[in-house]
């Protein structure tokens, strides 16, 4: 883990942005820290769990986890929560009144966002929140900042009594550069003091604040104005100055050694005065911004109307030196120096796979052989990856937990077509915690008809596989109370004839436990109970191999999708006035195999044998 | 050694390879000289069989963490494909080093897409200078899979803006520590990676 958790005051490390933060939030003297994990937020949590002398963990939801740290604000302490773009769409119910009570605690909320789509369902704007929270965003280009900048937020926090955004991409999250560290702050927590004018949001109460949060918007613009964070580097070629905040400013400077540039670490809100000004000193003002075109609309709305933006810039995706660079050189209505030397080869898709074992991939298998009877409603998870090859069987993802709704509107709203298809919804055991309850609630209460498939496999899997509230394990390793699905599901009213409790190895019984529960005319559950193959409750069986004379070239192992099974040779037969078949011959990759046994189940010919026995022979 | 120039290098592979290792060691050594660093990392969905890079960016001062296409002065290929996937992103006169191991993803072995027969071959077709060899082969007669990083390294060795013995250095010392047995052998690994790179940059030369 992070050298910076045992590093002294002063040293000079390579940390990520995420490991900068953590360290920053520490020395910030904060107390509590809490977030749900999602990329590229999730080391932030991880990495200030090391830290002594402060509360640490990771919560059911990012609502939660907000909700966890406004309290600690409220109490005196200074508080941190963290989570992915989309997680600030769960948490901003709690948000958007918590910014009218204010902080007594410094409160700082570190929202980071794919830009790129790595590993996200959409691409969406943090920097709105803080157009629509009237609260003050912070946008760090790189580790240092990011870690000057997180201690620079509580105390802003503090004195504009306000919570703040921290806002991060993946290019800050992700890319490690050099950080100065210094000493903790020994901070005391205040305690809760009764004041129900303030903490007690009824409408008289909210009513009396608004005022306040515009006084208080228009005395942050002041600060913006005039703070440190917003730095003009004056450049030699006056011909464009840039405006911009994040990464992007690094990749300006990459590109555009000699620009002018405003670089906006304090971006909203926005320092206009100081813009209007700088416009001045430049020729032409570009304003370079990941994603949205907020700043160019801001200034356009206050008259500076030939300033340039998304007109120039691609309004997608990241802001990199191999985007810049042909843009404003065409801008410039010059020709861009070629971009590379080499012809691009493209030898074919690596798209994610699910691991050697996964126990989802027998669920997949299943729900591939039951296609046409079914419809499957999915939901955010390694086990997203059933949408893809070779199993097909996943037909929607939206956001966390939706796949339970979406299977209930799906259910009421059928066609000729489609109204004999079973409704199905696949989801994880720490996405069903997150916010997939109250959708089973919902089918259950509304009489809908879906089979749903908790995948418990005991870990956040696609994030590194965190603890979550059903694992049995705390943030820190520490014991947990552990969640039981099946009681779980039971108390919201699924009837316990319904509730099934599956070893996805064993495909035969996992086959007839859906089979079966499609057919019911109510809501039912199965939960899959095999742990995730990385996470610490696995446990490795020995490896299979194929004995090539008896395998058959039927294929089916291959249809399991486990990536240590692969073609070794394939063949034609002829079938007479029958179309061709084409067959298959695998092998298997010893070293991947875990002996699941998965592939077994699946083989006809019983091709597949203990690698040992094999040996023995 | 002139600092001015950046230095950029792109690791390359699968998750789970040791591409993200392989950058570490690289960015602390370039720090032990004394450069700024940046190394940016691809996580994520990627972790998950699916392809892994790491840009390892070093000089005096450095702006962006990514390396522009064209611009990479070495591209340190784990696995063959992956190798020729990211060789546009050489500058002329750039090196390939790429371990020749073929890994075949379920997309291919579903057959909706074919693996090329000879990736290398295609790189040279398109003009790269590549360097290929079985650094898998050098990692099991030593004993270890997990040695093909040390060998990887050791291949780039005399490629780099600093002496072979700094980056050496900073691949066992991480095991001196922890694991003292696995010193020499590293030792080991990384020379026969190095001398397996000479010979093939000599074979290039007479061919």
């Amino acid at each position: 883990m992070s050298a910076a958790v045992q590093a002294k005051a002063a040293s000079r490390l390579l940390l990520s942005g995420n490991e900068a933060i953590a360290r920053g939030v520490w020395e910030a003297g904060c107390k509590v820290a809490a977030a749900y994990p999602g990329t590229p937020s999730t080391e932030m949590l991880e990495n200030i769990s090391l830290y002594p002398d402060l509360y640490a963990e990771w919560s059911v939801n990012e609502k939660v986890s907000l909700e966890v740290t406004i309290g600690a604000s409220m109490s005196g302490a200074r508080a941190f929560c963290a989570m992915k773009h989309v997680g600030m769409n769960v948490a901003s119910d709690a948000f958007m009144t918590q910014t009218l009570a204010g902080v007594v605690g410094g409160l700082v909320v570190a929202i980071a966002d794919d830009v790129g789509l790595s590993s996200s369902q959409n691409e969406q704007d943090s920097r709105f929140w803080g157009r629509f929270a009237h609260v003050p965003v912070l946008e760090p280009a790189d580790s240092q900042e990011a870690y000057d900048m997180v201690k620079e937020a509580f105390d802003l926090s503090e004195k504009f009594n306000t919570p703040v955004i921290l806002r991060l991409t993946t290019r800050v999250c992700h890319v490690k550069a050099m950080v100065t560290v210094g000493e903790r702050d020994p901070r005391a927590v205040l305690g809760f003091k009764l004041d129900a004018k303030r903490w007690v949001m009824t409408p008289a109460n909210a009513k009396s604040m608004l005022p306040k949060q515009i006084e208080r918007e228009s005395a942050l613009r002041a600060a913006a104005e005039v703070s440190e964070l917003n730095v003009v580097d004056a450049g030699s070629d006056r011909r464009i100055g840039f405006v911009t905040s994040g990464p992007a400013f690094m990749h300006l400077r990459e590109s555009f050694p000699d620009a002018p540039v405003l670089k906006l670490g304090f971006s909203y809100p926005l320092p206009v005065k100081k813009i209007r000004a700088f416009r001045g000193s430049v020729d032409q003002l570009i304003v370079v911004e990941e994603t949205e075109p907020l700043i160019e609309a801001e200034l356009k709305a206050n008259g500076m109307l030939d300033v340039h933006g998304k007109d120039v810039l691609p309004r997608l995706g990241e802001l990199t030196p191999n985007v810049l660079i042909p843009a404003i050189y065409a801008f410039r209505g010059e020709a861009a120096p070629p971009a590379s030397t080499y012809p691009k080869i493209d030898p074919f898709p690596r798209p994610p796979t699910m691991c050697p074992a996964c126990p989802h991939m027998g669920v997949y298998y299943t729900l591939s052989r039951l296609r046409k009877r079914v419809q499957i409603s999915g939901d955010i998870g390694c086990y997203t990856l059933g949408a893809g090859h070779p199993w097909n069987a996943l037909d929607s993802t939206i956001s966390m937990g939706a796949s339970m709704g979406i299977a209930l509107g799906m259910d009421k709203a059928r066609s000729e077509e489609t109204k004999d298809k079973a409704v199905v919804a696949v989801i994880g055991d720490s996405t069903f915690l997150h916010m997939g309850m109250q959708g089973l609630l919902d089918i259950v209460y509304n009489r809908g008809n879906v089979t749903a498939l908790i995948l418990d496999n005991r870990s956040t899997g696609m994030t590194g596989g965190q603890n979550h509230a059903g694992t049995g394990k705390g943030l820190h390793g520490e014991d947990a109370p552990r969640v039981d699905f099946v009681r779980l599901v039971e108390a919201l009213g699924v009837r316990p004839e319904r509730i099934r409790k599956v070893n996805p190895y064993q495909l035969p019984v996992l086959f007839k436990a859906i089979r079966d529960e499609i057919e019911q005319p109510e809501p039912s559950v199965i939960i899959t109970d095999q742990p995730c193959v990385l996470s610490e409750f696995y446990e490795k069986f020995k490896p299979y191999t194929v004995v090539d004379k008896d395998c058959t070239g039927c294929g089916n192992c291959i249809n399991v999708g486990c990536p240590a099974i692969t073609v070794s040779r394939t063949d034609i037969k002829k079938r007479g006035q029958l179309p061709d078949v084409e067959l298959k011959f695998t092998t298997i990759d010893t070293a991947m195999c875990t002996g699941c046994h998965m592939c077994v189940e699946s083989c006809g010919p019983k091709a597949i044998v203990p690698a040992a026995s094999v040996l023995a022979q | 050694m002139n600092k001015d120039v950046i230095t950029n290098i792109l690791v390359c592979g699968i998750g789970g390879q040791g591409v993200m290792t392989a950058a570490e060691i690289l960015a602390q050594t370039a720090i032990s000289k004394g450069y700024d660093v940046k190394k940016s990392e691809v996580a994520g969905m990627a972790q998950r069989g699916g392809v892994v890079t790491s840009h390892v960016r070093f000089g005096k001062k450095v702006w962006s963490p990514v390396i522009t296409p064209g611009t990479a002065d070495i591209l340190v290929g784990f696995e063959v494909a992956e190798g020729s996937r990211w060789a546009d992103m050489l500058r002329p006169g750039g090196v390939a080093m790429v371990n020749t191991i073929r890994l075949t993803p379920p997309v291919v072995s579903i057959g909706l897409f074919k693996y090329p027969d000879d990736p290398v071959a295609q790189m040279r077709a398109a003009g790269v200078t590549v360097y290929d060899f079985d650094a898998g082969a050098i990692a099991r007669d030593l004993g270890d899979l997990k040695l093909v990083n040390t060998v990887m390294l050791g291949a780039i060795a005399d490629y780099l803006p600093f002496p072979a013995a700094d980056l050496e250095e900073q691949i066992v010392g991480r095991f001196r520590a922890r694991k003292p047995a696995m010193v020499e052998v590293n030792r080991q690994a990384f020379a026969q990676g190095r001398a397996a790179a000479a010979e093939r940059a000599k074979a290039a030369i007479s061919a």
